[in-house]
């Protein structure tokens, strides 16, 4: 157990690579109750979502959610958040566990609607059931027809007899859901979905096996490749950055940085020497410092070590030949695409 | 489970003497707490290592982790084989996957390092 953000987490149970591939092959469970909730309601709640946060939440259904930021003025990460409508006056926000408390004061500070903002947390456990299998678990213990969720959809129904919101997302890049439920059912559901997940090959999955399926998969963790220095444009989150919504936090310092031009990117490498570039480590091309690796390790699908980096723009092509300094010995790599890993739909 | 013919560190490497010769490894309890092991990095033969200072890397997919010198010597031979399989070390971290055989430039230093039960106790406290 490690302590993370104040909670005692596991970082392994049978072994990071036996969790990975469970995760990948069959269905693993995921305690993350330590994630934040923040609940937005009130006849401005959509207001005050589409001033904080980049996304167009105007563009949601009731039961849709999407991935969005909240940014500083200056332009760079608060946190990076998920959205869910719940109604058209309630938004349910699920945020990083280390991240809750300043993003709460962040929203209030910025709330001048009529909203209100409720640091939910301690209402919610979550439980993420992830995986091929996953669907076929949860479905033995729910009415709610599960299959027709699409992905980023929830639904709020019964698990094992316990309300719940049951939403079709996750952070491993497969097919699964993550479910909120009331912290005193959370130790029953889990031993109930390890039971009913026991035919199709369940096993529990820590910190360290959802750390390299999110790498793997390309996926940004607050504090590796975004934090209050990061802005999305720099982190390739273009996409949830919706200028034609209308003023948001951090828009003038977006607008302004995209007509300069952004000088530096996130971008994908894959080590071809003999070494694991590793979060922190430095890069350099040509002898001179480039930027750095702000995630890497080995990947268990591909069986190669990968990784995240920033580097200035002119020097981000793909192919483009990059010394990461392990131990401070250069060796050998090249940037690539990412995801490193997408599973076939 | 810690052979009783091997001496111990605090930072969970072992030693076996024969003779002027030492083998190095780490212990089981080592590669237990850093999980399945992916990369091992070792210094080249004819090289020396100093007592106490670190000489290779262990990685797992978490984390690295630095490998210290029981003793000081001149490395003959490293475990090759760990190159290619890292794995073996989850496996026999006692037995096949040693990591490096020294000469020993200063035998007394074995007498500074743990004994098995001297180990055991460590580990238990």
């Amino acid at each position: 157990m490690v302590d993370f953000g104040g909670w005692d987490m596991p970082v392994q149970y049978s072994g990071i690579l036996d969790e990975h591939r469970t995760v990948r092959e069959r269905v693993g469970l995921f305690d993350v109750s330590h994630m934040g909730e923040i609940e937005i309601r009130g006849p401005e709640a959509l207001h005050l979502v589409n001033y904080v946060a980049t996304n167009n939440a105007a563009k949601l259904k009731i039961g849709q959610a999407h991935y969005s930021g909240l940014l500083y003025p200056h332009g760079g990460f608060v946190d990076d958040i998920l959205v869910h409508k719940v109604a058209d006056d309630h938004y349910f926000l699920c945020v990083n566990a280390s991240n809750q408390d300043k993003d709460y004061a962040h929203i209030v500070q910025s709330n001048r609607f009529n909203a209100t903002v409720e640091n939910a947390g301690p209402n919610y456990a979550q439980i993420a059931v992830q995986g091929p299998r996953g669907l076929e678990t949860l479905q033995k213990l729910t009415a709610t027809v599960l299959a027709p969720i699409k992905y980023y959809h929830f639904t709020d129904g019964a698990v094992s007899g316990a309300s719940a919101r049951i939403a079709r997302t996750g952070y491993t890049g497969e097919d699964g859901f993550e479910i909120y439920v009331a912290p005193d059912e959370a130790p029953r559901l889990w031993n109930d979905l390890m039971e009913a997940g026991k035919e199709f090959g369940i096993q529990p999955a820590g910190l360290g096996a959802r750390n390299t399926l999110r790498l793997e998969s390309g996926i940004a963790l607050y504090g590796h490749e975004i934090d209050a220095t990061i802005s999305p444009l720099e982190a390739g989150l273009d996409w949830i950055t919706k200028f034609d919504k209308g003023d948001f936090q951090g828009r003038e310092a977006l607008e302004k940085q995209k007509a300069a031009g952004i000088t530096r990117k996130l971008c994908g490498f894959e080590m071809q020497g003999r070494g694991i570039g590793r979060d922190g480590y430095e890069i350099q091309i040509d002898g001179s410092v480039a930027g750095w690796v702000t995630s890497g390790g080995p990947s268990p699908t591909l069986n190669k070590n990968v990784g995240l980096c920033y580097l200035p723009m002119d020097k981000s092509a793909l192919g483009q030949k990059i010394h990461v300094m392990v131990r401070n010995q250069p060796v050998d790599a090249v940037v690539t695409s990412f995801p490193s890993y997408k599973r076939a739909k | 489970m810690y052979p009783e013919n091997f001496r111990y560190t605090k930072e969970h490497e072992w030693v076996k003497v024969e003779g002027a010769m030492a083998t190095i490894g780490i212990t089981h309890h080592a590669q237990s707490e850093l999980g399945d092991i992916v990369y091992v990095d070792l210094p080249k033969v004819g090289t020396t290592v100093e007592q106490g200072k670190t000489f290779g890397s262990v990685e797992s997919v978490k984390a690295v982790s630095d490998i210290y010198a029981p003793v000081s010597g001149e490395v003959t031979a490293i475990n090759e084989a760990l190159n290619t399989t890292p794995e073996k070390l989850n496996a026999d971290p006692h037995g096949d996957a040693w990591l490096i055989k020294i000469k020993l430039s200063n035998a007394s230093q074995v007498d500074s390092l743990m004994s098995t039960a001297d180990y055991q106790a460590y580990l238990g406290s």
